[in-house]
Formats: structure tokens, C-alpha cells, sequence
């Protein structure tokens, strides 16, 4: 079974997609959990409850966007490509693997664009989660949350780095850097309409 | 029945699988299976090639079946070699 997925995964290059999905989408459930931090942050009013409570919604909203977004894009390329395929080879291919592939593609697809935000979002949040069960981790906790937020985005460029061939390292500090503008964006809004 | 040693095939297939895996898949199909691929012409999702497949005993019905669920479709068989089935008292001597 795991042979004929990863056949499936191939012929389809599935793969590429999937990992392309989950760095997207994995950093927009960074810089969401971060933009939401940073807001509970500069307000200085939020509980750790009401913290938790809006960043959990915001990553299965996230989890949800990302599975039906990707199944319904990717279910409809796969299905043009097929098309198309079809029309090249002048014949009907519903019972080959292509067809097969077609169909459980965008599943898988949508699977990884879904689950990137809201794992990376969980791990965000574990220093919240310890805080609420009164497990210190030396740190305030938004604080700790907001370095990990930091280090993911800095780890994803470094993936994306890793895959583009270039130099890790630039493209993780780019990453990076995009996160720290975000956060300070958030900051001067916060402070201009008088939150902070 | 006569059993098939060698079948050669016109076959137009997608570009994925590639050749080499189109042919390996054909190969693992039976014990001792020899192939040989031929790409004759490369279009934009297509290639056309000219398979070669040789053995003991082939399983034709089983190898057209997994050329079309690699998306590939038989245009024509060009050649085949076949021999008789050799009879019980000769197998048994």
C-alpha cells in the first residue's frame, strides 16, 4: 500500500506541492499566532485563557482553510490535467494511475496544508499551555511563545533554503526578518490607536 | 495452448511514468521477463516507444493490463513470437 502511494506521490509530483503548501501555509500560521501574540502582547490585558482560547481558534481556522482551499484547487488542477492528458492520448484513462492519482492527490495535498498551520501553531503555543497548567519555563510565557514563533520562521526559510539550493542561512534571516517587520507593524499600529 | 516468448508493441504513454520505470514495472511483471525500450518520438505529454518484451511465458492480457494502468495504450503489435505447448509425454520424457 505504501509502494503504490508513494508510486502515486511521483507520478503526480505530488511531493513538490505538498512540501510547497507547507512552507506557505506553515508561515501563514506562524505570522498569524505571532501577529495574534504580539496584539495580546502590546494590549497588556488578555488572559492566558482568552490568549489560548483565540489562538487555537485561529490556528483549526487556519486548519480548515487550508484543507478545503487546497482540496478544492488542487482536486480541480489535477482533474484539467487529466483532461488534457486524456486529450493527448486519445483515449480514456479512469482506470489507470493517473486517474488514481488525480483523485488522492489533492487529499494529501490539502492534509499537509491544513496540518502545517496548526501543528506549527500547537508548537507556538506550548509555553501558553505550560503556563495554564502552572509548568514554568523560566520565561513570561507569551515572551517564550513569541521566540518560538521567531525560530520557526527562521527555521522555515531555512527549509526553503535547503530546497531552492541557496544559501540556507539568507533565506532563513530573511524569513526571520519578515517576522520581527510584522511584529513591529502590529507594535505601531497597537501604540497609534492607542492600545500600547 | 501456444505459449508467448516475444511480443513487440507500438505504444503511444504520458511522459510520467518515465521510460526507465515503464519498463522496470513491465519487467517485474514475470520471472525472467527481458525488456527493451524504444523512444521513437517525444511530444509535449506523450512519448511514443516501441516495446520489446521477451521470456519463457509471457502473460500478454497481464502485460496490456499494467501498460494501461501506467496510462499507456497498445497502438499495435508488430511482431510476437510464439511456440507450442509441448505435450505431457514430451515433458514427461
Amino acid at each position: 500500500m505504501f509502494a503504490r502511494l508513494r508510486y502515486l506521490i511521483e507520478l503526480s509530483h505530488a511531493h513538490r506541492i505538498a512540501r510547497r503548501y507547507f512552507i506557505t501555509n506553515g508561515f501563514d500560521g506562524v505570522l498569524t499566532i505571532l501577529g495574534l501574540l504580539m496584539g495580546f502582547r502590546a494590549s497588556g490585558l488578555a488572559s492566558l485563557d482568552v490568549m489560548i482560547g483565540a489562538c487555537v481558534g485561529s490556528a483549526v481556522a487556519l486548519l480548515m482553510s487550508g484543507l478545503t482551499s487546497a482540496y478544492i484547487s488542487e482536486s480541480a488542477e489535477k482533474a484539467y490535467e487529466l483532461h488534457e492528458l486524456e486529450k493527448s492520448m486519445a483515449t480514456s484513462l479512469e482506470d489507470s494511475a493517473h486517474a488514481d492519482a488525480a483523485r488522492l492527490m489533492p487529499w494529501l495535498v490539502a492534509l499537509v496544508n491544513g496540518l502545517s498551520p496548526l501543528l506549527l501553531a500547537l508548537l507556538i503555543l506550548v509555553p501558553l499551555l505550560l503556563a495554564q497548567q502552572q509548568i514554568s519555563v523560566g520565561l513570561p510565557p507569551v515572551d517564550s511563545a513569541l521566540a518560538i514563533a521567531f525560530f520557526l520562521a527562521f527555521l522555515l526559510g531555512a527549509f526553503l533554503g535547503r530546497l531552492s539550493r541557496r544559501f540556507w542561512l539568507w533565506t532563513a534571516v530573511r524569513a526571520l526578518a519578515i517576522a520581527l517587520v510584522t511584529s513591529l507593524i502590529i507594535l505601531f499600529i497597537n501604540r497609534f490607536i492607542g492600545l500600547s | 495452448m501456444a505459449i508467448v516468448t516475444r511480443v513487440v508493441l507500438d505504444i503511444l504513454k504520458p511522459h510520467q511514468p518515465n521510460v526507465l520505470e515503464f519498463a522496470s514495472q513491465l519487467a517485474d511483471l514475470g520471472v525472467n521477463y527481458n525488456v527493451n525500450l524504444v523512444v521513437q518520438e517525444v511530444d509535449d505529454k506523450t512519448h511514443s516507444v516501441i516495446l520489446k518484451i521477451s521470456g519463457e511465458r509471457l502473460d500478454f492480457d497481464a502485460i496490456t493490463r499494467h501498460i494501461e494502468s501506467m496510462g499507456g495504450s497498445v497502438h499495435s503489435i508488430d511482431e510476437v513470437d510464439v511456440r507450442g505447448e509441448e505435450s505431457k509425454e514430451a515433458v514427461a520424457e
